[in-house]
């Protein structure tokens, strides 16, 4: 399973790829600090992601091909490029949740005190 | 793919930077703006607002920052940045940017020049011509005899009826005629080709068409030619209705039938031809005798087309094959005979096999010059090290990674290396047609030998510059790159820890440069004695008082008893003038590029072995020929006018000739049979040579001309100079004929000279490119010398404190010099003693290790260091001991 973090070592986290093409997919096109304020929304504000780190994230991902980014007017009327999720992106969502879902079930299992004990 | 599709992404971020920019600073504004909105109606103080949405996105500057590296193409951002500042470097010491870019420059277009008369020359000689890596020349052999023979036209036509690997087979004779009738004659070089000529080159006239078939048969029957480009420009004024006029040619009007494209000049290696003939007019355009029904009459330079896939073994086998089955089925004519394929760059039958062996030497000495001028600056880029090491140490300290000071560096070379490139290129343009300057024009035509500077030319020599790169920046560079911070930090106070290897470094390199500039050396003083040896060799007649000219009387339209008249006419009237000793006709004067006729000969007494088909050259000779050229005769009798048509045929047969066929007994009376005829042996001539001046001793007989093909050459024993005589001659012509001129006249020792300028170009090569060695080794050990003796000024000033005297000083520093010069001259001579039967054949009576050739070197060599060290050493003894010891 080729993950988002392997791809971009160390730079991209691949839990933030994940959020974006997930709010992308959920919500449809969306400016930048539509996608911000919806994954603080979605994490209950528990993550306190620092916004400015999105805007390379984002960029990073259009050249992936997973994203495509248009200019267009917000909900202000005021010009604000748009991101939207591309086929090649929902594809991607669909193996980076399945290899999450994979990965945080082995975690869990670890997590839980009882597997200690046992 | 999705890395592609990153890269140009990042590609084409490149050139969009500004938007970029700009639609960054608007995304990150909206942002902002949006978030200060909802802080407000979060019920928060416009101030705070403003602050906690800078709070919540960070800095701005570094998410710009990171999102201009996620943007950029790291690799070229830092190339480019290598660029600018390697620019800067080299701006900075311009005195040191010019030398290095004139010594590569030197070394790169010496290079880029050679590819392009190889290529021009040797590999693809005939622009305009398609596929000429499948093309071989093709020229007859005689089993047991040196060198080649041409082909006849029967035995054409059977190997091209016959074989099956090639595409076409294409007849070629070049020939000459006289065209500018005015005051001075003209020879016009032509060719006859066969009619599938212009169609199996790929070469399309520009105007009307090549040859038919049909005009390869029927004696004399197709008067029809194509002319060239520039006979059409120069001598019809580019007329667009050029085709169908007509032409006199050799007497007989041709038509037009067609105008060669611009940069066509035919098939001979050397020489730009102004006219085609099909093979029909043979006759006409050699020497009137007709050959296309003669078997044993060769006359054809033969060139093939091997097809796509067939290889030289296979061909070659195949004709061998045919040769063979000519060789039973005729054997009265082919007896002995082959036929062999040559590539290109080895035709026995034109100027390639000639200026191959100088064009193999010229490639080694450019290489070499090219390795010193890379020693030269990789140690120009030391001394230049030396003063940046503390940049370096510097930028090692600030956290530069190795490779990247490394890369900085190359960088750099690359841009020096890159501006001699240029530059080299530009020397190889000026260059490509040097060669025919320093080849003589023949017969009054300059030669035609373009170099050609084509994409494989330029491929090579950009190869050459970034292996150049390699070969001078690597040292420097990797000596840069590994260095040790502690030790150059000290280095700073003063200390010489580091440059101790340095100054190894340096040493080698100018022990390098001298030993490749005394292989050169001696390359050139070889070559000296050689051409000293050739000339000082007596070719069996006389070169002074002698002198040659020649009327083309076939061309003015003359009959042969018409000619004859002419001819004899001419001879006497010429040997009444005071002055004038004697005067001789000639149908091929010695050292002429012409070739000789050859015939099938019997000797009463003389059995050939079963293979053998003796073939002996033979020339057509003039009363008084002997006593005019200064031959001597060990017995019998010269021709006299009495010689002719209607007295029994003659011959004079040279000394070799007599210790073959006759055992050493004088023939004087005995016959000779020559193409079936039998002559009666008139008188026996000394050995004189009769092509060149390095050929071996070989049979050769002589014929009155009368008594055979018509000739148009003279000679004449005169004590007046040419331009006199020249004068003479034009007032005689014209008395007896005043639309005749005579054609160029020279001496007979210019007529032995110019066949020695293959030895001669490569005397000039060497000579100039040893020199241009020893200057930039001389710059070398200069530049070492310089260097060690400013490094141990302390020394110095302690030794002079000691009391050296300053000749004490003058000698540690010359001897210093002279151990390197030695070491030098040792690995050069082991070097030279390989490499000099490189020279091959262009080495006449001089041994490869002849010792005076190697003296002569190494006192030049040593010389030259010895000048070289001098200005350093006496730099050295002006050291200032007081001022030294201080510092």
């Amino acid at each position: 399973v080729v993950s988002v973090a392997n791809e971009k070592a160390g730079v991209l986290h691949g839990s933030l790829a994940l959020m974006v093409l997930r709010t992308l997919d959920t919500l449809g096109p969306l400016h930048g600090w539509g996608i911000a304020r919806r994954i603080e929304q979605i994490s209950g504000d528990a993550l306190a992601l620092n916004q400015g780190t999105l805007y390379p994230a984002l960029l990073r991902l259009q050249q992936m091909g997973w994203i495509t980014a248009k200019w267009g007017a917000s909900e202000h009327n005021r010009r604000a490029r748009f991101y939207a999720i591309t086929r090649a992106g929902k594809k991607q969502l669909a193996k980076e949740a399945a290899a999450w879902d994979r990965i945080s079930s082995i975690l869990a299992r670890f997590a839980k005190p009882a597997g200690e004990s046992s | 793919m999705t890395g592609l599709r990153v890269f140009l992404w990042r590609l084409a971020g490149l050139f969009r930077k500004g938007s970029l920019e700009r639609d960054m600073d608007e995304e990150i504004d909206f942002h902002l703006q949006m978030e200060i909105a909802e802080n407000l109606r979060r019920g928060m103080t416009p101030q705070a607002a403003r602050a906690a949405a800078h709070r919540r996105l960070g800095g701005v500057a570094q998410i710009k920052e990171a999102y201009r590296e996620t943007h950029a193409l790291p690799v070229l951002q830092v190339l480019w940045q290598d660029l600018r500042y390697g620019f800067r470097m080299l701006r900075r010491s311009p005195g040191f940017s010019l030398l290095a870019i004139l010594c590569l420059t030197l070394g790169i277009g010496a290079n880029a020049a050679v590819f392009s008369w190889i290529e021009g020359v040797l590999l693809r000689p005939f622009p305009l011509v398609a596929h000429q890596d499948r093309m071989m020349a093709m020229a007859g052999t005689n089993r047991g005899m040196p060198g080649h023979d041409d082909v006849s036209w029967p035995d054409f036509l059977d190997l091209q009826k016959n074989s099956t690997l090639f595409d076409a087979f294409i007849a070629d004779k070049i020939m000459g005629t006289t065209l500018s009738i005015g005051d001075r004659a003209q020879v016009t070089t032509g060719s006859i080709v066969s009619a599938n000529y212009f169609d199996a080159l790929g070469v399309r006239p520009i105007l009307g068409r090549g040859f038919e078939p049909a005009e390869d048969f029927g004696r004399n029957a197709h008067p029809v030619t194509v002319i060239s480009y520039q006979m059409w420009k120069d001598r019809f004024h580019r007329d667009p209705a050029i085709v169908g006029k007509t032409q006199m040619l050799n007497g007989m009007p041709h038509t037009i039938v067609g105008v060669a494209p611009e940069g066509f000049y035919g098939t001979f290696v050397g020489w730009a031809m102004q006219f085609w003939v099909p093979a029909s007019m043979q006759e006409r355009f050699s020497g009137n005798v007709y050959k296309l029904e003669d078997r044993g009459a060769g006359w054809i330079e033969g060139f093939v087309r091997l097809k796509p896939g067939a290889t030289a073994q296979r061909a070659q086998a195949e004709i061998s094959a045919l040769a063979g089955r000519l060789e039973r089925d005729y054997p009265s004519t082919n007896r002995g005979r082959g036929i062999e394929l040559y590539p290109l760059w080895r035709t026995p039958f034109n100027n390639a096999g000639t200026l191959l062996p100088t064009l193999s030497i010229a490639l080694a000495v450019v290489v070499f010059v090219l390795l010193i001028a890379c020693a030269n600056v990789s140690n120009l880029l030391l001394v230049k090290a030396f003063g940046r090491r503390h940049e370096m140490t510097m930028r090692v300290a600030l956290g530069a990674g190795r490779g990247r000071l490394l890369r900085q560096l190359l960088t750099e070379g690359v841009i020096l290396a890159s501006l001699a490139a240029a530059g080299g290129l530009a020397v190889a343009y000026r260059c490509r047609n040097l060669l025919m300057l320093l080849l003589p024009a023949r017969g009054g035509n300059t030669m035609n030998l373009p170099g050609e500077i084509d994409w494989r030319v330029l491929a090579l020599s950009v190869g050459v510059c970034f292996l150049t790169t390699l070969l001078f920046g690597l040292v420097p560079a990797l000596q840069t790159s590994s260095i040790d911070m502690s030790c150059a930090m000290r280095a700073e106070s003063g200390g010489v820890v580091g440059g101790r290897r340095r100054a190894l470094l340096r040493s080698t390199l100018v022990v390098a440069q001298i030993s490749l500039s005394f292989v050169l050396l001696v390359g050139a003083s070889l070559l000296i004695e050689s051409l000293r040896a050739i000339r000082s060799t007596n070719p069996g007649f006389s070169t002074s008082n002698t002198l040659t000219t020649w009327v083309d009387l076939i061309a003015a339209g003359y009959d042969l008893p018409r000619a004859r008249d002419f001819q004899d006419e001419l001879v006497d009237r010429l040997q009444s003038h005071a002055g004038v000793e004697s005067v001789a006709l000639v149908r091929i004067p010695p050292f002429a590029y012409k070739s000789y006729s050859s015939a099938r000969i019997a000797v009463d007494g003389y059995e050939p072995s079963p293979d053998e088909q003796p073939t002996v050259d033979y020339d057509e000779v003039g009363p008084a020929y002997f006593a005019t050229l200064g031959i001597p005769l060990r017995s019998g009798r010269e021709f006299t006018r009495a010689d002719n048509e209607t007295a029994p045929p003659v011959a004079v047969v040279n000394e070799a000739m007599v210790a073959q066929y006759w055992h050493g007994q004088d023939p004087v009376g005995r016959r000779l049979q020559v193409k079936g005829r039998w002559l009666r042996v008139a008188g026996v001539a000394k050995m004189s040579k009769y092509r060149n001046l390095l050929e071996a001793s070989r049979p050769f007989f002589y014929v009155p001309v009368r008594q055979g093909a018509l000739g148009g050459s003279l000679i004449i024993r005169t004590s007046l100079g040419p331009q006199t005589m020249l004068k003479i001659l034009v007032r005689e012509i014209q008395t007896l004929d005043r639309n005749l001129a005579p054609g160029e006249l020279i001496t007979m020792q210019e007529q032995v000279d110019r066949t020695t300028s293959a030895q001669r170009v490569a005397v000039a090569f060497l000579c100039t490119f040893g020199g241009l060695a020893l200057l930039l080794a001389a710059i070398g050990l200069y530049g070492v010398m310089s260097y060690a003796v400013s490094q141990s000024r302390r020394e110095l000033g302690l030794r002079m404190a000691l009391g050296a005297a300053a000749s004490d000083i003058l000698r540690l520093v010359i001897s210093q010099g002279l151990v390197l010069t030695i070491a030098g001259i040792v690995l050069g001579a082991g070097v030279a003693l390989g490499l000099a039967r490189l020279l091959g054949y262009l080495l006449y009576k001089v041994s490869p290790r002849d010792p005076l050739a190697f003296g002569l070197a190494l006192v030049v060599m040593t010389l030259t260091a010895l000048a070289a060290c001098f200005l350093p050493a006496w730099r050295a003894t002006r050291t200032d001991p007081v001022g030294a010891l201080r510092d």
